[in-house]
């Protein structure tokens, strides 16, 4: 297997975006990538979308993209995991350049959700769930972290200041990245008196619905090298995991499994734990999906997540600094290009390029993606050759 | 010997009082309402209850009480409504599929106003007798609409009663039984339209008392009875004060009515009025009681029955929730506002 | 036009039909081809408990299309007393006395629709026990 490094990456300002397209999104994005990367001819390419299908009545992804980027003929090939399509497709053009088949892959991920009303927006977002024995009874993604929200704070004590405290924490980073959504700060009140979406989940402990896209291109270590743009970023790990659809098909509600096994494969490759990333952005879809994930990938004690970002482990100044761009909840969360997005945040960082909301002195950073209530997990780790 | 197995009502939770609410909203005058038609609340059907679910649960606490009977026995699903949630398609499928009684069954679904449900049950009873199924299934019941600020929506409730028929381990005996139909449009509702309409007055000398005293009196006849022979009655209840009325008219006490008189509470339900009477009337009834049963249906007709109750009465009565526990089980009372909401009563945005 | 999607599920929704893996044990529900657990195909037909309590629950205000008149209503993963775990609405029930642990019983209830003019679709809900 040949080692892969990050040689471009580009993302546009998140947002509601009404005059662009599906295509403009990606294809800003990418250009984005290819001239920070400084190539403009590629092998392959990758899209990463959940729906748009129902979101935007656009299949075929890949090859419209390649169309319009002008890269047509290039192979061209979209990939969908839910709210994991991003680092899914990620992982593809991962195992793409490691194998030797290509040189130069682009990996993009794209969602436009802002064309529909907010009832389809939510069914079509509820399809990641168990269609005929979730979605059928009317459950929704809110509904199902807030189920596991609970059954969260009945086992552990997890209270609802904890949870806000992810929010606070991820807007406070997000106000730092010029590039989110909603780059403004909260405040635990703020978040506990917003507006109640699925008992005990409030608005703002929820990601929004977001047009956005972010891409990145791979290639052999050798042409990084030759082309010397940036410092060089390798992923030194790739783990992707799967778990039973259902939420209530698992016995343990409040464990992500999926991500647990993701990290195990991921930091085998990369021959590290967890708890040696110097910084992590993780799938906050919602509050209690931070706490949850921080537990899976070992930071925390099972249950301990909530306690520790209450004492601010977590924080950009703190031991484990998750979600330093402001994570999904600040950044948005077009769904599709969320784990795309994350190793564009990654690799700025590791580049020292991140401006305000530097970590300072990172070398490795760690990447969880999962779609559904966890069904699909990917983590991947990134490390800076100094 | 052929007559009832055993019998199940399927009362809602949900509860609205008629004259302070609806009158309120409709400038009536509540008291007038509350005393003229002997109405003090009425049940609602939640959201997701129609006539199906009624006809399910109903359909599956009779069964239990049935001592388990398997369903594939049953050779016949009759269900009576105006409220059948499909104009095409038919309610018995769903309700035999869910008990489990597919595929070897025959189904229909009957429509006669109110007295639906004594139709089902009066055809099954006939099938029995022939032999033609050895088990059948009759449900009565109506999730039943009123217009806003009509007369009816003081009335109009919902809910069901099943009853299994059959010629083994009987808890009811038919003794006789006499249908008395005429044409009198005292009350219909045409291909769609949302709501009935009705002759005002004209429902009651001409419609419901005529063929209620009509079809009573030649049933006394059939089988040389008196009020005084039976220990309870039950007839249609549109309201609280018609049934009260024409059982005075025959003869009857208010005490030989008075357990299965539960249009004050429960609400005019349509084809599952009389049915849910008896119901509640089984649930109490001691071996060698006779019932004297009438229903009414508009357009117009009634069913009457004769039953007698068996020695087996006593092992069934507690197998399932009885009528009126169920009806006194946690009523939640709605405002006019969440009743119009959940009846769909209130005109929103066409889906685009 | 989702008619045979729904009519497919029937067994499952109208009377809780469930899969028991002949050699584990393992009940599927919905049936499935091939046993997570032991890899057995051969599964035997069985019907859920019709009982059981609440394993964790959360109350919807903000629905997907199809449920936005019925806001605001409880969801919740229930453990059947066969000790299979389900999702379902619960209803009949005051939504601030709602608590893990709460014992609920299955109910035949409307779930959706296809529309005003579509096909009605019915299925389970549970209501206080």
């Amino acid at each position: 297997m040949r080692d892969v490094a990050v040689i471009g990456i580009g993302m546009n300002k998140w947002g509601e975006l009404w005059p662009s397209r599906i295509r403009d999104l990606y294809v800003e994005a990418a250009l984005l990538a290819l001239d920070d990367a400084g190539v403009d001819k590629i092998d392959s390419m990758y899209v990463g979308c959940m729906s748009s299908g129902l979101l935007v009545g656009q299949e075929h992804l890949g090859a419209l993209m390649a169309d319009y980027l002008g890269q047509a003929p290039v192979p061209a090939t979209r990939v969908e995991s839910a709210c994991a399509s991003g680092g899914v497709a990620l992982r593809q053009g991962f195992i793409e350049v490691a194998s030797g088949m290509s040189d130069v892959v682009l990996v993009g991920g794209v969602e436009k959700m802002t064309d529909i009303d907010g009832g389809s927006t939510t069914y079509a977002l509820a399809t990641a769930a168990d269609q005929e024995y979730e979605g059928f009874h009317g459950v929704t993604f809110p509904g199902l972290y807030a189920m596991m929200a609970r059954a969260h704070m009945a086992r552990y004590g997890t209270t609802r200041e904890q949870l806000a405290q992810v929010a606070v924490k991820n807007h406070e980073n997000g106000a730092k990245n010029p590039r989110a959504q909603f780059p403004f700060t909260t405040t635990l009140e703020g978040v506990m008196t917003s507006t109640m979406v699925a008992d005990p989940l409030r608005l703002m402990d929820c990601s929004p619905v977001t047009d956005g896209a972010a891409a990145v291109v791979l290639s052999t270590v050798e042409m990084a090298k030759k082309l010397k743009r940036h410092p060089l970023v390798k992923i030194t790990g790739s783990g992707q995991a799967s778990a039973s659809i259902a939420l209530h098909a698992r016995a343990d509600l409040t464990w992500l499994g999926s991500t647990e096994a993701a990290a195990k494969t991921a930091c085998k490759m990369a021959r590290c734990t967890p708890r040696e990333a110097d910084l992590f952005e993780v799938h906050d879809c919602f509050t209690i999906a931070e706490i949850m994930v921080l537990e899976a990938l070992g930071l925390v004690e099972k249950g301990k997540g909530g306690p520790a970002t209450a004492a601010g482990l977590t924080a950009l100044g703190g031991e484990f600094p998750v979600n330093a761009s402001g994570g999904l909840k600040a950044k948005g969360h077009p769904v599709g290009a969320t784990g795309v997005a994350q190793i564009v945040e990654l690799a700025e960082q590791l580049r020292g390029d991140a401006g305000a909301r530097q970590v300072k002195g990172a070398k490795r950073g760690l990447a969880q993606n999962m779609g559904g209530t966890g069904a699909s997990a990917t983590v991947h780790i990134l490390e800076v050759e100094s | 010997m052929s007559g009832l197995v055993p019998c199940q009502a399927c009362p809602l939770p949900l509860r609205i009082y008629p004259s302070e609410e609806i009158a309120k909203i409709w400038g009536a005058d509540a008291e007038s309402f509350k005393r003229g038609l002997l109405l003090r609340e009425k049940s609602v059907p939640a959201p997701d209850q129609d006539l199906i679910t009624m006809s399910v649960e109903a359909a599956r606490h009779a069964l239990k009480r049935a001592g388990g009977l398997d369903p594939k026995e049953l050779g016949a699903i009759y269900i009576g409504a105006e409220s059948h949630p499909y104009a095409v398609k038919p309610s018995g499928t769903v309700v035999a599929e869910a008990i489990g009684a597919t595929p070897d069954i025959h189904c229909a679904d009957y429509e006669f106003a109110c007295k639906a449900g004594s139709e089902a049950m009066f055809v099954t009873l006939g099938l029995v007798q022939a032999d033609y199924v050895k088990y059948a299934l009759a449900i009565g019941g109506d999730t039943s609409q009123g217009a806003p600020g009509d007369a009816l929506e003081y009335s109009t409730a919902a809910g069901a009663a099943a009853f299994i028929m059959g010629r083994e381990h009987v808890v009811a005996e038919i003794e006789h039984t006499h249908s008395y139909t005429t044409d009198t449009p005292d009350f219909w509702r045409r291909d769609l339209q949302h709501y009935p309409q009705h002759g005002g007055r004209f429902t009651g000398e001409p419609a419901y008392f005529k063929h209620v005293t009509s079809c009573a009196r030649a049933l006394f006849e059939k089988s040389s009875t008196k009020p005084g022979d039976f220990k309870y009655a039950v007839f249609h209840q549109p309201n609280g004060k018609f049934p009260q009325r024409v059982s005075r008219m025959l003869g009857f006490t208010q005490k030989q009515i008075d357990q299965g008189w539960l249009a004050p509470t429960l609400g005019n339900t349509y084809s599952g009025s009389s049915p849910m009477g008896l119901s509640a009337i089984l649930d109490v009834a001691r071996p060698g009681d006779r019932i004297f049963m009438v229903s009414y249906g508009s357009g117009a007709g009634s069913d009457g029955f004769i039953w007698k109750v068996t020695e087996r009465i006593v092992e069934v009565q507690n197998l399932a929730p009885q009528t009126r526990q169920q009806l006194e089980h946690k009523p939640r009372y709605l405002d006019y506002g969440t009743y119009a909401k959940f009846r769909r009563k209130i005109r929103k945005a066409e889906k685009v | 036009m989702i008619t045979a999607r729904y009519w497919r599920e029937m067994p499952q929704r109208y009377r809780y039909e469930a899969g028991k893996c002949v050699k584990c044990g393992y009940v599927a529900f919905p049936p499935r081809l091939i046993c997570p657990v032991c890899k057995a195909r051969e599964f035997q037909t069985v019907t859920l408990a019709n009982t059981g309590k609440i394993e964790t629950f959360t109350v919807i205000r903000v629905a997907p299309s199809d449920f936005e008149d019925e806001v605001p209503y409880a969801m919740a993963v229930i453990k059947l007393d066969d000790g299979v775990q389900v999702t379902a609405q619960v209803v009949d029930v005051d939504l601030d006395e709602l608590k893990i642990g709460d014992r609920v019983r299955i109910e035949f209830r409307r779930i959706s629709q296809d529309g005003e003019a579509g096909v009605i679709f019915y299925g389970y809900k549970f209501v206080p026990a």
